[in-house]
């Protein structure tokens, strides 16, 4: 399996370490409550289809990326900065 | 026998070998079995549950039967097929799974036993007593069912692993992956063309057909050499192509040197291509007769490949039974070879003979004879019933597609009746196409014409544009079928040989309702073994099929996994075995330290040394205890360089670690230091450290040495994705600083020994940091503890690490001071109640371990918000405490729990449990840290220690964790 890193290109999975989903972009206000917090921390969607996570490359340039894949078929369809999902909202 | 004058390796040189110890000769270019063969040798293995005489039954890598090992001690290599194995001179090959000979197997009492030992005999036999299995069922039914085994020694084979790319992978080279290759090679296309056999054409190599006016082995040779030439075409033998995986990823095993003892033994091959084409070929299915398993009965089409290409005839007086055109083919190549025929069986009542042989058309074979090699069989036909002397009999049941890549990612083939088996299902695998016999389409010109196809197709996605390429002339006759998959009669009919898995056994599945394919394979285990039921699957469905009246469409087919074919897990893992096994991290003081004859302990990747022994001492307790005296005495180095290091810089630097850090670094001045507290999102402790100010947007942070990946990782989340908005960069300088710790109460005249300008306390108070020369190098000075003492750390570029090692322990040497390792280190952390990750596990928060005040509430940082959840905050949570014996010999132990004295050692009155402990020498008694409920209001309290697993209990005194000089006075001296 290969990432395409948005910085190196294509590069193969061992050099990347998985976070989980990109819903960790959005980060709560300090004051957001319990609810927002635990939701934010705990509670994820296990799609079947298209979904969006966290990837660092770790192995690599040391950027973290927001892959967008197919949980079914295993395409991998796009990625993108997080630190410019996170800057324009953009999708992967 | 040997046929003179025949085999493509006719000429080739006499080859040595030994098949359990006796000296056979072969030629050059033979598998083993084609030498064993070509000596007469049929007996070649016992099977794996009935320990029943077996011979070879195909000439391929889908082998059931001919599995031998190879080697010995470290050496030994089990389950080599014999039918792939290249024999080369000093070969010793030996038979399995019978003792104390393949002729005379006492294990052979199994197949008497076999009324017994049905399918599913286990799971209802040995059901109790339940002990029993474990101790007596499962080491008997090892010793009495298997495969060869390994030598339990380390194994010192070589392996090597390789990763490759291209834009077409093919994947076989017979007619259709030739024609594919040579297409695809023309319009430009980086090719790769993998095939498993040792030379390329397929079953070209083992028919006698022509292509294009040439012997059909002669025309592959010559398009091999056409490939070879070609720069963009790789060529790769003796490669299988083991299985396929997401994104165009395929894992291929390449034998390289079982004949050059120089070479690694195999290569396991990751290539990624943009496209590829199976042409994987066909293989032939056996036909389910009485007794179709002994020795001499083979299939068709390895009659003729031993016959045509290694120019051996398995048998004097050969018979041949079909349902298919195969019977007859094979019947012409041997007579023209000049060995006999003495019958040909056809089930279809209207064969026609195609030339001088006796033909018994609509005729079944109903039995065989021949304890240790077939001597006849018995033929019904219309007629009546009559029996046939034969030491070989050919059997075809037909032929299925290699199918097996096409299901790695989920897919199903389908049924097609055209030719009674499975054909690959469109788009099974992304980008994958298939082309000739693997589609099942059979004639060497229809396989021709198909690669030509399909490779077209193949180029025209790839954006190139698809050469013309006119398809050679070939043989184009048709595939003539008619169902048979088992015939009446009485005796077991054989479908899974490698697992000895028969008709009666699927009767069996059906009657207790294992009726779904998936349960019948289960509960015979009937394609489980390592061939994964490639010869067999087929006529087990369609066995399946008819005892529950359902087609074989309905009743579907169990799929195939990778590895096509076993795989060595040595291969897989090429390189990883010993201090392969993963990287080693190698201080620059790490050659001094060896020097000293210290031993080296793991910590993560890195190698630190526990303790630097004196002569004189026998145990590692003598030598921590002296270098813990050392060090509070006089003075101790530590290379404490594994320790992460994190260079900070940028205008908002200060903000960003304020971000990642529970307390405040904004506030702290320049040339000085500060412990800093990282808290996970969820509010439990992630690591600490120091933080050194060395100018105004300018910090570098210091890790523990099991964190600094993680911390490294995480502050590239923060900085990235949570606060792109800070102008900050982070990077790891780990590598770049040596850095030691100089600790005692002498560390400071030490370093005025060694630094080109002295400094004072005055200057250098507890907690400052700056810039120093060393010979005129320029370091870093940071004027922390972890061990309680007036200490130092002093960093240089790691070039230079190894001669500041030296220096400094010889002017501690000097002083009466030394090195110091890991053990040492501990003792003076424990004695002086800093923690490591022994303590910050994971589960603990800032408040646990007497930090909570640490938490700024003037500011959010990673953690804040869940840091205050009141479960999190509650005072009934094990809080850090130290302990010390009542008694001054009591032992504590790492890992035991704590109770109120008196009550039942047992979860429910769990109090806490410890952490860390060791002998101090400064106090002359264990201590320990650990966590206690309520640990801060207990001290003075008594509480027991319980460790369950090492038998100890000791009654200890509950204590603050800071044993040792508890103002800090020393420090900052």
């Amino acid at each position: 399996m290969r990432l395409p890193c948005p910085l190196c290109g294509d590069r193969d999975r061992r050099e990347f370490y998985y976070q989980g989903h990109a819903v960790m972009l959005e980060r709560p206000l300090r004051d957001a409550g319990a609810n927002a917090w635990d939701d934010y921390l705990h509670n994820r969607d296990n799609p079947a289809g298209e979904t969006r996570d966290l990837w660092h490359h770790e192995a690599g340039c040391g950027a973290w990326i927001v892959v967008t894949r197919n949980t079914v078929t295993h395409e991998v369809l796009g990625a993108i900065l997080a630190e410019n999902a996170k800057k324009t909202g953009a999708q992967a | 026998m040997r046929i003179a004058g025949r085999g493509f390796n006719r000429s080739a040189r006499a080859v040595t070998f030994t098949f359990d110890g006796q000296s056979y000769t072969g030629r050059a270019g033979d598998t083993l079995a084609a030498a064993l063969l070509a000596n007469d040798v049929r007996h070649v293995a016992r099977s794996f549950k009935y320990h029943r005489p077996r011979g070879v039954l195909t000439a391929g890598s889908e082998e059931p039967n001919a599995l031998v090992t190879v080697g010995v001690g470290p050496k030994q290599d089990p389950n080599i097929r014999a039918t792939t194995l290249e024999i080369y001179d000093g070969l010793a090959a030996r038979s399995q799974n019978a003792w104390p000979s393949l002729k005379h197997d006492a294990m052979a009492i199994n197949d008497l036993l076999s009324p017994f030992l049905s399918a599913g005999f286990y799971y209802k036999t040995f059901m109790w007593p339940k002990s029993f299995w474990e101790k007596l069922y499962e080491p008997v039914i090892r010793h009495a069912a298997g495969l060869g085994a390994l030598s339990g020694e380390t194994n010192q084979d070589t392996y090597e692993k390789a990763f490759a790319h291209c834009d077409v992978l093919i994947i076989g080279a017979g007619p259709a992956g030739i024609m594919a290759a040579l297409t695809a090679a023309r319009a430009g296309a980086d090719v790769i063309l993998a095939d498993e056999g040792t030379a390329f054409g397929g079953r070209l190599l083992c028919e006698t057909y022509d292509v294009n006016g040439r012997a059909g082995e002669e025309w592959a040779a010559q398009q091999l050499a056409r490939l070879s030439d070609m720069e963009n075409v790789r060529i790769m033998t003796r490669t299988t192509v083991t299985g396929a995986y997401d994104q165009g990823t395929f894992a291929a095993l390449e034998t390289v040197g079982s004949r050059n003892p120089h070479a690694p033994k195999e290569c396991f091959w990751r290539i990624v291509a943009k496209r590829s084409i199976l042409c994987a070929g066909a293989l032939e299915r056996p036909i389910a007769f009485p007794n179709n398993d002994r020795p001499g009965i083979m299939l068709a089409s390895a009659v003729r490949s031993y016959l045509n290409r290694f120019g051996v005839a398995p048998g004097e007086a050969v018979t041949i039974f079909a349902n298919n055109d195969d019977a007859h083919r094979t019947a012409l190549d041997l007579i023209d070879a000049g060995v006999t025929v003495a019958c040909v069986i056809d089930s279809r009542t209207d064969a026609v003979a195609l030339g001088d042989y006796r033909l018994v058309a609509g005729g079944q074979v109903i039995a065989t004879k021949g304890r240790h090699g077939l001597t006849s069989i018995t033929v019904r036909d219309a007629n009546g019933t009559h029996d046939i002397q034969t030491d070989c009999l050919a059997m075809s049941g037909g032929w299925n597609p290699t199918v097996h890549l096409t299901c790695h990612m989920n897919a199903r083939p389908t049924w097609s009746d055209d030719i009674l088996s499975f054909v690959p299902t469109d788009g099974s695998i992304p980008n994958m196409l298939v082309a000739g016999a693997a589609r099942g389409v059979f004639s060497t010109l229809g396989c021709l014409a198909d690669g030509i196809a399909v490779a077209q197709d193949t180029i025209r996605e790839l954006g190139l544009t698809a050469p013309q390429i006119d398809t050679p002339t070939a043989e184009d006759s048709a595939y003539r079928i008619e169902p048979l998959w088992q015939v009446d009669g009485k005796g077991r009919k054989w479908l899974d040989f490698q697992n000895d898995v028969h008709v009666k056994d699927i009767a069996l599945a059906v009657q207790e309702n294992f009726r779904s394919v998936e349960h019948m394979k289960r509960y015979t285990t009937q394609g489980m073994a390592t061939d994964q039921g490639k010869n067999s699957n087929v006529v087990a469905l369609a066995v399946l099929a008819d005892a529950t009246g359902r087609g074989i469409p309905e009743t579907g087919t169990t799929t195939f996994r990778p590895p096509y074919v076993p795989v060595a897990i040595a291969a897989m893992g090429a390189g990883s075995q010993g201090h392969g096994f993963a990287p080693e991290r190698h201080t620059t003081s790490h050659k001094a330290t060896l020097d000293r004859g210290a031993p080296m302990m793991e910590a993560g990747l890195w190698y630190r040394p526990s303790y630097f022994p004196k002569p004189h001492e026998t145990t590692w307790l003598e030598a921590c205890n002296r270098e813990v005296a050392m060090v509070r005495n006089h003075v101790g180095i530590c290379d404490v360089s594994t320790l992460g290091k994190i260079d900070i810089a940028g205008p908002d630097a200060a903000a960003f670690l304020d971000f990642v850090y529970c307390n405040t670094f904004s506030t702290l001045k320049e040339n000085r230091v500060r412990y800093g507290l990282m808290l996970r999102e969820d509010g439990h402790v992630m690591d600490d450290g120091t933080t050194a100010r060395l100018g105004a947007n300018h910090y570098v942070m210091t890790t523990t040495t099991a964190a600094a990946g993680q911390v490294m990782k995480h502050l590239d989340w923060v900085s990235q994705a949570l606060r792109p908005d800070l102008d900050v960069r982070v990077a790891s300088v780990t590598e770049q600083w040596a850095q030691f710790a100089v600790a005692g109460p002498k560390a400071r005249d030490l370093l005025n020994s060694v630094l080109d300008r002295p400094i004072d306390d005055e200057n250098w108070p507890f907690m400052s940091c700056g810039s120093v020369d060393i010979a005129g190098v320029q370091g870093r000075l940071f004027r922390i503890s972890f061990s309680g003492e007036h200490a130092y750390e002093i960093a240089v570029p790691s070039r230079y690490g190894a001669s500041l090692f030296r220096l400094l322990t010889a002017q501690a040497e000097a002083m009466d001071g030394g090195p110091y390792g890991m053990e040492a280190l501990n003792v003076l952390r424990i004695e002086k109640g800093f923690i490591t990750h022994g303590e910050i596990h994971g589960r603990v928060t800032a408040s646990d371990i007497g930090f909570g005040r640490m938490v700024s509430q003037k500011k959010d940082c990673i953690g804040n918000a869940m840091s205050q959840r009141p479960g999190l905050l509650d005072p009934e949570r094990e809080q850090l405490v130290g302990l010390k014996p009542v008694e001054i010999t009591g032992k504590l132990t790492a890992g035991a729990h704590l109770f109120v004295d008196g009550a039942d050692a047992v979860s429910e009155n769990d109090q806490g449990y410890v952490t860390s402990v060791c002998y101090s020498p400064t106090l002359g008694h264990d201590l320990a840290q650990a966590f206690l409920k309520d640990g801060p209001n207990r001290h003075g309290d008594h509480i027991l220690l319980v460790d369950h697993l090492r038998d100890v209990q000791t009654l200890c005194e509950v204590c603050h964790p800071v044993f040792f000089d508890p103002t800090g006075g020393l420090a900052r001296g």
